[in-house]
């Protein structure tokens, strides 16, 4: 297992040697994560890993790769789903040209779920989907739009519990353990890797979409990346994030409004 | 009660369990007194992804207050914390909990084990372990690494288990300092309950 000061080294050379700051990543996951592919890797002592780190650049990506968490689903939580289909779809709906951000996007299922509400709420065709990630890999996938057949099952009943109603699987082509979405949904969508911890604003959107990626910063990192969409999203936009991350902490009170008792804001000033 | 560990200043009480456990809970959270000096933090494996029903029934059960987990909150004493389904949960240095979404251990997200571990690096001597009833190896792993930190671990005993397994895995593969029924674990408890 590794030291709490040797994880420190790290960071730091991680940060000297290729300018990716994990610093303010929340530490216990941090640590966590650091250990597993140490482990999985068949290290046994720091030096040879740190060194590896240092001078192998493939490395260096594996470890980014293996250190952000990927987890992701279709529909997760599917309540959520709901009030986007119920109460922020029409909203948006009312203008022109819509403007979608996926924050920490991670392989793409929160997009594509989001391009199927779209379609069925008739504004795919005025709206682009923005989806970004630090993570090349994932990103890589998301563009492909191929994921495991056997999720499809119970992304299928989560669409259901969102209030779904059409054949999910006619959104996919099912093959060889693969399920390929279709091409008309990827048509809205732009990917491209941005980093929240030291890129900025790049756009401005109606809805900013960034779940389950906070939890893997600290205080100071997440004031800084809630800052970020703020200078991001247009007045009465609205931010959406994990069911368990809050604003509380990062942003005062007044100038956004919580909807129901779903993580999600609107920006009231 | 055996008398075997002295517990100096525990900061963190830490119950995983799984199948048949909630039942023991709802034996054991009625009877505790008001708590000051640590908090509780529960590991539950539930199928269901509502954890507001859970700490609903607790604050019915319960004179222990419960605080409801969210990223970053802060681990305050005299409170319950449960953990919430779809997440592990980990102890951060500065008193606060994290959120993780990463791979299922042990086909279970919270995981035990996760738990246990994480909180043991940081709360060392000053952490008890905990394990209840359940079908699943989970809570093992974690309680060896609370002891290894000095921490003290206690398994429900088995016979009082409604599923034995997860408590006679951890008697066979950990050293624990108490196998308690639910009688035992309620009064081990009140007995680390530090009122000054
Ligand atoms: C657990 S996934 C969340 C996926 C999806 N939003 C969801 O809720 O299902 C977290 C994602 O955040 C990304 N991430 C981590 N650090 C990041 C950073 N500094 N900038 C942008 N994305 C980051 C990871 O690569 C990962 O894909």
């Amino acid at each position: 297992m590794i030291e709490d000061i040797e994880l420190e080294t790290l960071i730091n050379d991680v940060y000297e040697y290729y300018g990716f700051d994990f610093g303010s990543y929340s530490r216990a996951s941090l640590k966590r994560r650091v250990n597993r592919i140490f482990k999985l890797d068949g290290f046994t002592h720091f030096h040879d890993f740190l060194s590896k780190v240092r001078y192998d650049h493939d490395y260096y990506k594996r470890i980014v790769d293996e250190i952000t968490v990927n987890v992701t689903e279709m529909f997760r939580d599917p309540a959520f789903y709901q009030v986007v289909r119920n109460e922020i779809l029409p909203v948006l709906g009312t203008k022109p040209f819509i403007r979608i951000w996926h924050a920490g996007c991670s392989t793409g299922e929160e997009v594509y779920s989001m391009a199927i509400l779209l379609k069925e709420a008739g504004l795919l065709h005025k709206s682009l989907l923005y989806a970004t990630d630090v993570n090349e890999k994932v990103l890589e996938t998301a563009k492909k739009g191929i994921f495991p057949l056997r999720m499809m099952k119970e992304y299928s009943e989560n669409y259901r519990d969102s209030g779904g109603q059409e054949d999910f699987t006619e959104y996919y082509i099912a093959n060889y353990g693969i399920a390929k979405f279709n091409d008309e949904l990827a048509q809205r969508m732009v990917f491209s890797q941005h980093n929240l911890v030291s890129d900025n604003s790049f756009n401005e959107f109606d809805l900013i979409l960034c779940r389950n990626v906070l939890i893997y910063f600290d205080n100071d990192l997440q004031k800084r990346v809630i800052n970020l969409f703020d200078q991001s999203l247009s007045l009465l936009g609205f931010l959406a994030l994990g069911t368990k991350e809050t604003l509380k902490y990062s942003i005062g009170p007044g100038k956004y409004k919580q909807l129901d008792k779903e993580k999600i804001w609107r920006k009231i000033k | 009660m055996e008398e075997n560990k002295v517990i100096a200043d525990c900061k963190l009480v830490i119950i995983g369990g799984s199948a048949g456990s909630l039942h023991a809970l709802m034996q054991i959270l009625p009877e505790l007194p008001q708590i000051y000096s640590f908090a509780i933090v529960l590991v539950l494996h539930r199928k269901n992804t509502d954890e507001e029903t859970l700490e609903e029934l607790i604050r019915l059960k319960s004179t222990v207050n419960v605080n409801v987990v969210e990223d970053k909150v802060p681990l305050l004493p005299g409170f319950i914390y449960v953990a919430p389904s779809n997440y592990h949960l980990l102890f951060e240095k500065n008193d606060t909990l994290s959120l993780d979404t990463s791979e299922k251990v042990n086909y279970s997200r919270p995981s035990i084990d996760v738990s246990f571990e994480s909180a043991s690096e940081v709360y060392k001597q000053q952490l008890v372990g905990i394990l209840l009833s359940g079908s699943n190896a989970d809570g093992t792993q974690g309680l060896n690494m609370i002891k290894s930190f000095g921490g003290t671990i206690v398994v429900q005993d088995p016979e009082s288990a409604e599923m034995p397994f997860m408590p006679n895995n951890a008697i066979a593969n950990c050293n624990p300092d108490y196998v308690l029924n639910n009688q035992g674990i309620i009064e081990f408890i009140t007995s680390i309950n530090n009122q000054e």
